[in-house]
């Protein structure tokens, strides 16, 4: 009798899992802002809206459109994206290895002042900081890069940097590597100086004779994961960037498209133009190269299963 | 170099031998000892790394003691020929008139304050809260789905925020928080990259302690309360820190999910100050803007940059 009616409850008494409830508060938040959000962007991408009527579903059109009749797109805003994002990301991402490894081989508290200084660029608001680029870049004899070169006589007349397309797109390439070095490069430094010292010691042994040795033997292979965190942060900070190149020039578009970027392209169809369908599928062509970079990356420094 | 050269052709085969020899134990005096990571204590050979980090030094800190400079330069001294970097006489005018243009809106510029500190303590505080019972749950306990949700947030943290604002705008609408308070703080919670780090950090925690937690009778909420928490304060400065820096910096919500003057954020009112004039007095209003902007940020990792290498170093993806 006792036994078969404590079978019988058994289903009934059987304890809920409490565990993923520690998960939920999160997940509702991720599921709404980030997962969904792709969701929605492929959905619209298939579709015409313009914000007040309900989406008209026309396929492909969006893309053929895009990459057929945009020229905007196709000529500027694609190849210049592609090109930015190719600099950008290697070059911050290089530079940032070598100065957290310059960094790992100077004494703490000259370190910890030399980090600071490094990292603080990337904490400056890019909005409020393109006044103060225009200023520094300013094309009269009163803009400081100007007045100095000017004055060393390196130039004879003042460079116009703000209205020519390739000095724009200069400046931005600056103004992205100034202000890189962020979590990426911290966490390289960090990396750097938990390898275990005796790896060295034993490559020394082994007969390794330099330093590159060194950097591609053991420094790059005992801290592939945080190289591999750097490289995600150095494409999401790579391709985060948006209106620089028309806060710089004070326009939009900016002269001849420079630094014109497929997202400054596609704020302007979905914000300005209320184009949400045809910004959509700007969004997921974004998306697409973003995940491919990653997808290098990964290829590059993941652990292989 | 000649002689050196002609020397050593006359050399008889003893000679070169010894030469050889010689070569190869100058060598081993000389080879490579090893790079010296981390090191104790100054040495002169450290001063060649001290030497190739002046350039990048330089043009890092610039434009940072620009903006300190120039948000201190009285008028006459922006509008001087020939441009001069620091200022000769330092005036609070540039912050006053920040204080002043903000009337003219018809919001003074305390409520921007309040608004924007309000904000990101809320951001910090909730995106802690929900991203380190996330975190716990994906370190120490066992539900079905968490390892799904664990690759699905590591795959997020590869998303670019600027790349989805479309349809952010389009579910930011329909969520109905427009126009309040909670449009500056929810869609700011989503922090893959803070859970992902936060979890690492879980994972150094030693499963004895939370199987003996278990033993002395604790349930889930206590272990992650008073054993877990306490002991990963690294990284939940970390993620503080972050969680700030997304959110004071913000000027995308003031921008397109308020329209009420009075619940826009400090950067927004200064971005609207300094867009598109090219007047000289904004440039002075914006590096003070920028100064103000950028204070905050740099003291909170200073305090906290301790607690900032100590997570780094777990935020491996492998």
């Amino acid at each position: 009798m006792m036994t078969s009616q404590a079978l019988q409850a058994r289903p009934v008494k059987k304890k809920f899992n409490t565990s993923y409830l520690f998960a939920l508060p999160y997940m509702v938040v991720f599921f709404t802002l980030v997962v969904i959000l792709i969701v929605i962007s492929v959905v619209l991408s298939l579709t015409y809206y313009d914000t007040i009527n309900f989406p008209t579903w026309i396929g492909l059109d969006n893309y053929v459109a895009l990459f057929t009749q945009d020229t905007d797109f196709m000529q500027y805003a694609l190849p210049t994206t592609i090109k930015y994002a190719l600099i950008i990301g290697p070059g911050s991402y290089g530079l940032s290895f070598l100065m957290a490894w310059i960094l790992s081989q100077i004494t703490h508290k000259l370190r910890t002042l030399i980090a600071i200084i490094l990292y603080s660029p990337s904490l400056t608001n890019g909005v409020l900081m393109s006044v103060i680029w225009k200023v520094v870049f300013s094309g009269d004899t009163r803009g400081y890069l100007n007045y100095y070169l000017l004055t060393l006589g390196i130039i004879n007349e003042p460079i116009q940097w703000l209205q020519n397309s390739d000095m724009i797109f200069g400046i931005m390439i600056f103004v992205g590597i100034w202000s890189s070095m962020s979590v990426g490069f911290l966490a390289m430094l960090s990396g750097i100086l938990n390898i275990n010292k005796d790896l060295y010691e034993a490559a020394y042994v082994d007969g390794m004779k330099s330093r590159w040795q060194e950097i591609f033997y053991i420094t790059i292979p005992s801290m592939k994961p945080q190289m591999l965190f750097g490289a995600v942060m150095a494409i999401v900070g790579t391709f985060n960037a948006s209106g620089l190149a028309s806060a710089l020039s004070g326009s939009v578009p900016p002269p001849q498209f420079a630094g014109w970027l497929i997202v400054d392209h596609m704020n302007d169809y979905g914000f300005a133009r209320y184009e949400m369908g045809y910004a959509s599928a700007m969004s997921v062509i974004l998306l697409i190269i973003v995940l491919s970079f990653n997808k290098i990356s990964h290829k590059l420094f993941g652990e292989k299963k | 170099m000649m002689k050196l050269l002609h020397k050593k052709k006359n050399m008889t085969k003893t000679e070169k031998a010894m030469f050889k020899y010689k070569k190869m134990r100058k060598n081993r005096k000389s080879k490579f000892q090893g790079t010296m990571i981390n090191p104790s204590r100054f040495h002169v050979s450290q001063l060649k790394f001290l030497l190739i980090l002046i350039p990048f030094l330089i043009v890092t800190l610039l434009p940072l003691i620009y903006i300190i400079s120039h948000a201190f330069k009285p008028l006459d001294e922006l509008y001087a020929y020939p441009p001069r970097i620091f200022a000769s006489r330092i005036t609070f005018d540039n912050f006053q008139n920040l204080f002043l243009a903000a009337s003219q809106t018809g919001v003074h510029f305390a409520r921007y304050l309040f608004n924007s500190i309000i904000s990101s303590a809320s951001v910090i505080f909730l995106s802690i809260l929900i991203g380190s019972l996330a975190a716990y749950s994906f370190s120490f306990l066992k539900y079905r789905v968490k390892k799904t949700l664990f690759t699905l947030n590591q795959i997020a943290i590869m998303i670019v925020p600027v790349a989805i604002s479309v349809p952010r705008f389009i579910v930011m609408n329909s969520l109905g928080i427009t126009n309040t308070i909670f449009a500056h703080i929810i869609p700011l919670l989503a922090m893959p990259v803070g859970v992902f780090l936060m979890k690492q950090f879980m994972d150094q925690v030693p499963r004895e302690l939370y199987e003996a937690s278990v033993i002395d009778g604790a349930n889930k909420w206590q272990i992650y309360l008073k054993v877990v928490m306490p002991l990963v304060k690294p990284a939940l400065a970390t993620v503080a820190i972050l969680a700030f820096q997304n959110s004071w910096n913000n000027i995308e919500t003031s921008d397109l999910y308020v329209n009420s003057e009075a619940l826009k954020t400090l950067p927004y009112y200064f971005s609207t100050l300094t867009m598109g004039t090219s007047a000289i007095a904004a440039q002075g209003m914006s590096a003070a803007a920028s100064l103000i902007m950028f204070l905050p940020n740099i003291l909170l990792f200073i305090i906290l940059q301790n607690s900032v290498m100590n997570t780094m170093a777990y935020s491996g993806i492998k």
